[in-house]
């Protein structure tokens, strides 16, 4: 974990450095005006631009170990504040979309394995694919026109989801009624490739020994499936659904945007636009951090779905 | 007789109240009170400190909480040399003692939203933070204010600016949407940077929360100094980066309008969709792109090749087109094209890039891109702004219009801090978009893009010009605004046409298409003006 981290802090603090333009130039001079140098060097000095880069990397490393993560260098607020506020709706929507994509996936995975080139079987993977197809921000944006054009046509009064957020304890109706579209449309594209693996998985396990040993011995299909091949064939399904987690956390960037949802992937890009480099390397970080305790939680579900592993 | 007379009397009574009920004046629709505003930004807030700001991401959700000196007339916003007084009593003062002293009467009722009265000691501090602010205390737009002398305030109620030299460009550069009013006790006990990350004005609404990335939500001031204003309850500054989410919470009525502008087509959506629930406002708008040769480097170090770049584009037809798809349209030299101070038409036509006749403007291109021996056959480089409204629009007709004489480019779209990397810093290209958007219509003021590099501080060509120096400056000494056009058209036609230093393409557009029941607001030629909301009201 720590080696991973400490890479990811290296490459980012560096590469963003790379990257031309800085915050200062872009606040005083992005629209125009006129720019007064002596402005721009004040803001320079203020966000310590103006120190050596490696006294730079020292601040950063020296803050994060201190959990610090400094201050947004376009707003002047605690990122802390800055991504708590935001972490929540991440948060929900990725949970929401997993719980979508697993709603469909597995179900219809199984169904597409037992029903092998049958016409189920060839509805389920055509539907699939299509979620592979489909980008989830273009799918986004046909759920919102969709539902302005179909509820015009209705009521006469164009209706699109909220695009404030309220928090699910403050009203729960509110709440869903505008994060339901956005983990449907990242649910489905997610689903689409944890119903191909489900399928391909089951189709393995089904050929095995074991499941024909099942089979002879006259256990009813039902059981061999969910007893014997289902919960066997879930493993590389789990790793799958964990990695697609840990990227909905902050790789949402598109689906909030056309949803316009304040999460952390709107964040990143508006960031990465603004040149604002401390916040670039707190959310990079955090992104790091989640992909590392989600694969930690997947290694032990592991042991659970499959006692043959132990981790001593 | 009197009976006939007092038949006559009640007749013509009745005809002048007809004729007045039919042809006269309706009365103003009666305002109705309360309600929240939801509106849409484009744009992220930096800091709430507007005198350190440049942007309209601050402008719109903040400015609604701070009053000013003076501000363009909400009700006549149109006009670029119409100013009320804000929290200065009766009309904006005309200068005394050769236009060199300024003196205003301050109102005696005006809170601060934490209860401190405000007087001119306020107004004072506030302004000695815009035009000389403490070492290491950064202020945008100090050099706007390079005339001022001093400012005093030698009573409670009065504040006087007494000026280098009579300046026409003084009063509208007072005017500035940025200078918001800060309180001097603020000033005092919290320092300089305190306005950064708080709230304490006197405007129409007070502030309740900012949400960053989310929403500004601000409620009415009961103690706003304008009697009966502001009509709305509160308001709600909706953050949303993506057009097409502005657009659609307008159609889905998330929010009543957008304060920037957008483009014809999207106008063109709303208009379909929603009928007579919208109006549309448009208005020319104080903003336009610029190209920017770079006068350090082959062949556009040489004023031939320079002029045939303007020669070769087809301006008046070119606004035909583009304003169908982009926010640009009026074709304009370098001052606004409304203001007093600009080139009419035929004025216009005598400049380069500007002849009515496109064939021979191209062909004298031609003969002058000949002539100059530029090599045709090497394609450079053009940077550009990763900006859809309207850079890669523009940027895409300019390529074809050089193409037309011949010149070929390759244009380096890139995203906002790379691009003014390039423009500013770098200077790895031939010619660069560069834009001019400004708030108060100020021509004295405007123009300073043309002036040296070494002058400018917004002039990225890379040339260094003293005759247009010293015509700047005799503008902006120059208090008769007759004298000023005469020097204005010469500093035109040299900056335009006989240097070929920098041009104009079009002037931007501005279209906002907003709910029908949002009432009171007009447009006005720049999104940063008449933002205080104060003379918003909802017909709902």
């Amino acid at each position: 974990m720590i080696p991973t981290l400490i890479g990811a802090a290296v490459l980012i603090f560096f590469l963003l450095r790379l990257i031309p333009g800085d915050v200062c130039e872009l606040r005083m001079a992005g629209t125009g005006m006129y720019a007064d140098p002596e402005a721009i060097k004040i803001c320079q000095h203020d966000l310590g631009l103006d120190k050596a880069v490696y006294a730079q990397f020292i601040d950063f490393v020296w803050g994060f170990m201190q959990f610090d993560l400094g201050v947004s260098m376009w707003t002047g607020k605690s990122i802390s504040e800055e991504v708590g506020l935001r972490f929540e709706l991440s948060l929900q929507v990725a949970i929401m979309a997993t719980l979508t994509a697993t709603f469909i996936a597995i179900p219809l995975g199984t169904i597409s394995a037992i029903k092998q080139d049958t016409w189920v079987d060839y509805i389920v993977r055509s539907f699939s694919i299509a979620g592979i197809a489909m980008p989830s921000f273009w799918l986004g944006i046909m759920i919102i026109l969709g539902l302005l054009i179909i509820t015009n046509k209705i009521t006469g009064t164009p209706w699109m989801p909220p695009i404030e957020y309220t928090p699910f304890w403050v009203d729960p109706w509110a709440n869903l009624s505008q994060l339901i579209w956005p983990a449907v449309a990242t649910g489905y594209r997610y689903s689409a490739v944890a119903t191909r693996m489900t399928r391909s998985t089951l189709l393995e396990v089904l050929r095995e020994d074991y499941v024909r040993t099942a089979r002879a011995k006259g256990l009813y299909e039902k059981l061999i499936i969910n007893r014997h091949a289902l919960k066997n064939s879930l493993l590389p399904v789990t790793t799958v659904i964990g990695i697609e987690f840990a990227f909905l956390m902050g790789g949402l960037v598109v689906t909030e945007q056309v949803f316009n949802l304040n999460g952390l992937g709107k964040l990143l890009v508006e960031s990465v636009l603004n040149a604002d480099y401390t916040m670039v390397q707190a959310l990079v970080m955090l992104v790091a951090v989640v992909f590392i305790l989600t694969n930690f939680f997947i290694d032990i579900l592991y042991a659970w779905l499959d006692p043959r592993i132990h981790y001593s | 007789m009197a009976r006939l007379k007092m038949k006559t009397i009640l007749a013509l009574t009745i005809t002048l109240a007809l004729a007045v009920w039919t042809f006269g004046p309706r009365s103003a629709e009666a305002v109705k009170r309360g309600g929240i505003l939801k509106f849409v930004v484009g744009s992220k807030i930096p800091s709430y400190d507007a005198h350190l700001e440049t942007t309209f991401g601050m402008i719109h959700p903040i400015r609604p909480f701070y009053s000013l000196l003076i501000r363009v007339n909400p009700n006549n916003p149109q006009s670029p040399t119409d100013f009320i007084c804000d929290v200065c009593e009766g009309s904006v003062p005309k200068p005394t003692e050769g236009g060199t002293k300024y003196t205003f009467k301050i109102r005696k009722d005006i809170w601060f939203h934490n209860g401190a009265k405000m007087n001119a000691h306020d107004v004072k501090a506030t302004y000695d933070k815009i035009i000389s602010p403490p070492k290491g205390i950064a202020s945008a737009r100090k050099a706007y204010y390079s005339m001022v002398e001093s400012v005093t305030a030698p009573d409670d109620y009065t504040l006087v600016f007494k000026l280098k030299y009579p300046s026409g460009a003084v009063v509208p550069a007072l005017a500035s949407p940025f200078n918001f009013i800060y309180s001097k006790a603020d000033l005092k006990k919290h320092g300089f940077s305190w306005h950064k990350k708080n709230i304490n004005g006197t405007g129409a609404f007070t502030f309740v929360q900012h949400k960053p990335g989310a929403f500004v939500e601000g409620k009415r001031n009961a103690k706003f100094h304008i009697k009966g204003r502001p009509y709305l309850d509160g308001y709600r500054a909706i953050s949303a980066p993506k057009m097409s989410i502005r657009k659609q919470a307008i159609q889905g009525d998330r929010a009543s309008i957008e304060f920037r502008g957008f483009p014809p087509k999207a106008c063109d959506d709303l208009k379909k969709a929603l009928g007579d629930k919208l109006v549309v406002q448009e208005s020319d708008w104080n903003c336009n792109l610029m190209i920017t040769p770079n006068h350090k480097r082959a062949p556009f170090n040489d004023v031939r090749t320079r002029r045939a770049l303007t020669l070769a584009v087809d301006r008046w037809n070119g606004s035909k087109y583009l304003s169908r798809i982009a926010i640009v349209k009026t074709v304009g030299g370098i001052v606004f094209p409304k203001h007093p101070l600009a080139s009419t038409k035929a004025e216009l036509q005598k400049i380069a890039g500007y002849w009515p006749d496109i064939k021979k403007s191209r062909a004298e291109a031609k003969r002058l891109l000949k002539e100059a021996g530029v090599d045709l056959s090497k394609t450079y480089i053009f940077n550009n702004r990763g900006v859809d409204q309207p850079y890669k629009v523009v940027g895409t007709w300019l390529l074809d219009q050089w193409r037309s004489v011949g010149l070929n480019f390759k244009q380096e779209v890139k995203p906002s801090p790379a691009f003014y990397d390039s423009l500013r810093k770098k200077k790895d290209w031939h010619v660069s978009i560069d834009f001019n958007c400004q708030t108060v219509i100020n021509p004295l003021l405007d123009i300073s893009k043309f002036l040296s590099n070494d002058v400018s501080g917004s002039q990225h060509a890379q040339y260094k010009d003293r005759e247009l120096d010293k015509m700047f400056d005799q503008m902006n000494r120059e208090a008769d605004p007759a004298k000023q056009r005469v020097i204005m058209r010469k500093f035109e036609k040299r900056a335009l046409d006989e240097q070929a230093t920098q041009f104009v393409t079009l002037w931007w557009y501005k279209i906002n298409p907003h709910r029908s029941y949002v009432k009171g607001w007009k447009i006005a030629p720049s999104h940063y003006l008449n933002q205080s909301l104060d003379n918003v009201w909802l017909d709902k």
